[in-house]
């Protein structure tokens, strides 16, 4: 296990405290709103791209690696940041192209895995 | 009495009956588990450097796993369990987003295959598409016109 030596243990206890926190965040929303579930992803999404956009949310990167990238924040963050490279490399065009190109990868995943797992996930027991 | 009074005496009444929401031990549950889905990208994205490959990309493949992974969990009837310990902590990660796409899904499989599975699937990742990929084509223009290169250092 040679690449298990190479494991920086101090950037996964920040992206493990980085990381919990954020979704901490998250619980605290659910506990002292009403807001929906769905409604509070799409406000994670959007406050990731928006510091995004502003450059503060590269700083948590820097900081967290996946503690940061791999929450939806980071999501929205990989979207702008996205955005911004195509603008800088094809102008107007590249605000249009660039978010979905750099979450390509992730959006496809998620249609892909989502419709194979569901036409072979087991009906839901209505118990609940 | 008024409305307003009763409504808010109602408020506290229920208040007073309802037991104390545990929202600190939510919150901790949620850390450990946010921190450790985070932990196990992290590793996933170490691996993926050691092997040489580029930090883009290696985010990209962290998704890609973990969205794999929790797709499949759920249509196994298994990140609902994990959920209902974790709430925010296995909702907010990309394993939420992929959770919200097939939970969905799953329950209207009955409605037949292109119109129940194909579309509820988005019935919550349609929204988080909807307003991420619009705020980044926002913030791309705003990047364009304002040349905000001072304030953004991306």
């Amino acid at each position: 296990m040679d690449w298990f030596q190479s494991i920086d243990w101090v950037g996964l206890l920040k992206c493990f405290v980085v990381g919990g926190f954020i979704c901490v965040i998250g619980q605290i929303l659910i506990d002292k709103t009403k807001l929906t579930p769905a409604r509070i992803l799409v406000i994670f999404v959007t406050t990731g791209a928006i510091l995004g956009g502003l450059g503060i949310y590269q700083y948590l990167v820097d900081f967290a690696g996946a503690g940061a990238t791999v929450p939806l924040t980071g999501f929205g963050y990989n979207l702008a940041k996205g955005a911004i490279k195509s603008v800088k490399e094809s102008g107007i065009i590249g605000a249009f192209t660039g978010g979905v190109t750099a979450s390509a990868g992730g959006i496809a995943a998620a249609v892909f895995f989502g419709y194979i797992a569901s036409l072979i996930s087991k009906p839901k027991m209505k118990k609940e | 009495m008024k409305p307003l009074d009763s409504k808010n005496e109602y408020q506290n009444y229920v208040d007073k009956k309802s037991p104390n929401s545990p929202i600190f031990k939510n919150c901790f549950h949620a850390f450990l588990v946010g921190g450790l889905i985070c932990s196990i990208g992290q590793i996933i994205m170490d691996f993926c450097k050691y092997r040489g490959i580029s930090q883009e990309i290696s985010g990209t493949i962290v998704s890609i796993i973990l969205i794999g992974l929790s797709a499949f969990l759920t249509g196994l009837n298994m990140f609902n369990k994990i959920g209902k310990y974790a709430g925010a902590g296995s909702l907010i990660p990309i394993t939420g987003f992929a959770n919200s796409i097939v939970s969905p899904a799953m329950e209207y499989k009955s409605e037949g295959y292109v119109m129940g599975v194909g579309g509820k699937m988005f019935t919550v990742a349609g929204p988080v598409l909807v307003f991420g990929i619009s705020t980044s084509i926002l913030v791309g223009l705003v990047y364009l016109i304002f040349n905000t290169q001072t304030i953004t250092l991306v």
